[in-house]
This record gives C-alpha cells, sequence and structure tokens, in this order.
C-alpha cells in the first residue's frame, strides 16, 4: 500500500468500514509510514476536538424568544 | 453503537414518529419537545452557514416555523431531523443570498480549488493538545479554524462529524450526491487538521535530565 491509496481509504479508516483484509495492509503500512500514522492520530483528534467542544452555544435568551414564537405561531395556525 | 441503532430502526419506529403524529392530531407541546430537542443543533448549523447570530436566529426560527406548517409533506421515509436540516440549510443559504445581495448563493460554491486535499503538516501533535488552552481560547481557535473553510465544506463536517448523521443522510439534509459528500468530508477533515495543527503540534521542549543521561 502506498501513501496515496492510504490517503484514499483515509476516511474509511477512521469510521472503521474497512474489509478485514485491507485492515492487514493498513498495518502494515502504518508500522513503516510515521507520514501517515501521524495523519491518522491527528485527523481522528480533530473530529474528537470538535465533537467534544461547542463552539456556537445556544444563548438562554434566543432559545426563549424562538419558543415564544413558535407557540404564539402554532396557536394561529392549527 | 450504530449497531445497536441500526437493529433499533428495523424493529421500532425513530421517537420522533410518535412526536410527528401527535402534532399532526393537533398536539402543539409535542412540537415544542421536538424543537427544544433540535434547536442547538439547527442554530449551529444556520450559524456555521451564516456566520451571523442574527440570520442564525432568524433562520432557526423560520426554519421551525416552516416545519411545523409542512409537517403534512414530511415522510416517515426520512428522519424528521434531516429534513429539518435540508429546510435550515434552504433558508440558510437564502439568508446568504439576501446578504450578498441577489448573488447566487449554493451549498457547491468555493468549491474549485482543489487546495487541502494533500497533507503537508506531519507534525506530531502534543498528547491531549486541547488541554494547553482554556476553554474560551479553544473555542476561539476552533472557531477561527472552521471558519476558514468554505461553508460547502463546514456543514458536511458538522453534519457527518459533529451530528454524526450517516453519508446517506448528510446528502439527503444538503441535496448532494453521497460521492460529493465523501470527497467534501476528506477535505474538510485533513484542512481542519492541517489548519489546527499550528496549534496543537508537540512543542520541542529541551531534553530531560533523564533523556541526557541516557
Ligand atoms: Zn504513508
Amino acid at each position: 500500500m502506498t501513501c496515496t491509496e492510504f490517503l484514499a481509504i483515509l476516511d474509511d479508516v477512521i469510521d472503521e468500514s474497512i474489509a478485514a483484509e485491507t485492515r492487514t495492509e493498513i498495518e502494515t503500512h502504518l508500522k513503516k509510514c510515521g507520514h501517515c500514522e501521524v495523519v491518522l492520530n491527528t485527523t481522528r483528534k480533530t473530529i474528537e476536538i470538535f465533537r467534544c467542544h461547542e463552539i456556537y452555544e445556544l444563548p438562554t435568551e434566543v432559545s426563549e424568544r424562538l419558543h415564544t414564537k413558535i407557540m404564539d405561531r402554532c396557536k394561529k395556525v392549527r | 453503537m450504530s449497531t445497536i441503532q441500526s437493529i433499533a430502526g428495523q424493529n421500532e419506529q425513530h421517537p420522533d414518529v410518535a412526536l410527528v403524529e401527535r402534532v399532526r392530531a393537533g398536539d402543539i407541546a409535542a412540537y415544542d419537545t421536538l424543537v427544544r430537542k433540535y434547536e442547538r443543533q439547527i442554530f449551529r448549523i444556520a450559524l456555521h452557514i451564516t456566520q451571523n447570530r442574527e440570520d442564525a436566529e432568524d433562520v432557526m426560527q423560520d426554519a421551525f416555523l416552516k416545519a411545523y406548517e409542512k409537517l403534512d409533506q414530511f415522510q416517515g421515509n426520512s428522519k424528521f431531523y434531516t429534513w429539518l436540516v435540508r429546510i435550515a440549510v434552504n433558508e440558510s443559504l437564502m439568508r446568504l443570498r439576501k446578504r450578498r445581495t441577489g448573488k447566487l448563493v449554493s451549498i457547491d460554491e468555493d468549491l474549485k480549488t482543489e487546495e487541502g486535499s494533500v497533507p503537508r503538516d506531519f507534525a506530531d501533535w502534543a498528547p491531549n493538545p486541547e488541554q494547553n488552552y482554556n476553554q474560551s481560547e479553544l473555542a476561539e481557535i476552533l472557531r477561527k479554524t472552521i471558519q476558514g473553510l468554505p461553508h460547502g465544506f463546514r456543514v458536511v463536517f458538522v453534519l457527518r462529524d459533529v451530528d454524526r448523521l450517516s453519508t446517506e443522510e448528510t446528502a439527503e439534509a444538503l441535496g448532494l450526491s453521497v460521492p460529493a459528500v465523501k470527497s467534501r468530508l476528506l477535505r474538510a477533515r485533513l484542512q481542519l487538521r492541517e489548519r489546527l495543527s499550528r496549534y496543537f503540534r508537540r512543542k520541542s521542549a529541551p531534553p530531560t535530565a533523564q533523556e541526557k543521561r541516557s
């Protein structure tokens, strides 16, 4: 497996949708290729960090305005 | 977890289905439950596309009102959330178009460049690098990083990796093909990684006494 081939299936590796036979090839490549290993680990970490940290918190007052507006309108429509 | 979900999906209804039925029968409180369940995600998507808090608030209100009015058109064959996201994405793009005084805005724009499809930075990161920053510093770094991406990439990344929709659901919510979602996701992930590397790479610290000895 080459680096380009590895990169082409990087998303599948991350999403863990890889066939068993390809998995061995990947492991062999990662053992001898530090670059791809770093790319894999840091891409995983990138996803994890964005998952665990909310960067656009919904302010309480925005939420309250939403509910007031929705309830007002729903009562009119139905 | 995904296995459990898909097994559950085959045998029982998604809990939203029952809520939608109740709303259709005139139960307004059931709609409020749906709104509370998804308001954070919808606000987030709207903000990622519009990059403007007032617009995101308007988009969120309009999307939930529109979904309520069009609820009869909602087919049970897609998830309520996917359907809702599609409405919110369209509202967001319309809002963007208004801001840019009628200039055509689509989810496909700004994607001509192949930039960022190949990694260039191979520096390893520090262990748990996010812990070197406090909450507000980290949020600022993450915002700056993701704002640098075209909105068509941002939305795919947020739906797939943060909201954990499947590739198929993301494609449906955005009106894109599955291959388009896949290629955007890869490039979004790689570009974010590349940009974050500047903050998170392992600093070359002076060798410790123990390392000097060995
Ligand atoms: Zn490699």
